[in-house]
């Protein structure tokens, strides 16, 4: 089982919040999930629906509630928020997320150490959102992430595992546990990242943004489930030249010669 | 007096404390978290935390996102 922050997960599928068009169906779609991780933001009040609360919708017994520093231009915003978050939920976990440009929300590696080494400190569970770059992460587990989360293509796009190459040489190298986050578009972007060897996928958008999120919800728990299975199993090796799956013995005549 | 709430100017009555703005408001304290003059604010000092002209106060809360 995975186990991060001192806390054991059974479902290696983490869920984001973000654009589900009701709360109902986001409230279907972590069941459907079986997720046991899901992320929220921070806000400024909206004072014309002061209502409006995303913590009635969720049950924080079931699920881990990992708050995300998303909005954070450098270190000294995502440390303002993250102090907020804590504030907020009672509890220190936290999703690392310092994105300077609008256009691209890459993470700026920088700042997010920096940012990483001083909440550790304060005594958060850091979970850094992060490019998938190999020394970064070890620099980022040196200073005492919980986990890293490097992306597999930019947030939103869809475009699955982009980066395969980089993280298959994160997961080697890492001792702490790897989420692949952002740019799962499909069940087999999460099938792949974990067939990799990756610890758990973070979804959102291709769940949420769904004809039908509790289906794709549901579909999401079986790539993951398949993924890890397989991955646990040992996948076979790749090679350029074929390998016969019959056997290439005891044919049965000469004139069958050709099939030796 | 004029104070500054979640960026923009708001007009408040002399002597407000922040347990009397969110009531004023329609906010339920315990669905979000308050920042004055960028420091938190505890909830159990919410009604201590009287409000001065200019203070910048902030009220945040827990939005879906990924």
């Amino acid at each position: 089982m995975l186990t991060i922050g001192g806390h054991t997960f059974h479902s290696r599928l983490f869920l984001g919040t973000g654009k589900f068009s009701s709360a109902a169906v986001m409230r279907q779609a972590i069941e459907a999930s079986g997720t046991e991780m899901v992320t929220v933001a921070l806000r400024r009040v909206d004072l014309d629906n002061p209502e409006d609360d995303i913590m009635s919708a969720l049950d924080r017994d079931r699920c881990v509630f990992l708050p995300n520093t998303s909005g954070a231009r450098n270190a000294e915003e995502a440390i303002r928020l993250a102090h907020l978050a804590r504030a907020a939920s009672g509890s220190s976990w936290l999703k690392l997320e310092v994105t300077p440009d609008p256009r691209t929300l890459l993470p700026d590696p920088i700042e997010t150490l920096k940012a990483t080494e001083e909440l550790v400190r304060a005594g958060f569970i850091v979970l850094p959102y992060m490019n998938a770059d190999p020394i970064l992460a070890l620099r980022l587990q040196d200073v005492g992430a919980a986990a890293v989360m490097p992306l597999g293509s930019p947030i939103g796009t869809n475009q699955g595992i982009l980066t395969a190459f980089q993280i298959e040489i994160i997961i080697d190298q890492a001792r702490v546990p790897v989420v692949v986050d952002a740019g799962i578009g499909a069940p087999s972007h999460a099938a792949l990242a974990m067939e990799m060897g990756a610890d758990a996928v973070l979804v959102n958008t291709a769940i949420s943004v769904a004809g039908d999120p509790v289906a794709m919800a549901r579909a999401f728990a079986q790539a993951v489930e398949a993924g890890r299975t397989a991955f646990v199993a040992g996948m076979g090796c790749r090679g350029k030249q074929a390998q016969a799956s019959s056997p290439l013995t005891g044919t049965l005549a000469t004139d069958l010669g050709f099939l030796a | 007096m004029q104070i500054h709430l979640n960026g923009s100017p708001k007009t408040i009555p002399d002597s407000m404390n922040v347990t009397t703005l969110l009531q004023e408001l329609g906010v339920s304290p315990t669905s979000v978290v308050v920042e004055l003059n960028k420091n938190i604010v505890q909830p159990d000092c919410y009604a201590a935390s009287t409000l001065h002209d200019n203070d910048q106060v902030e009220l945040i809360r827990f939005v879906g996102g990924g």
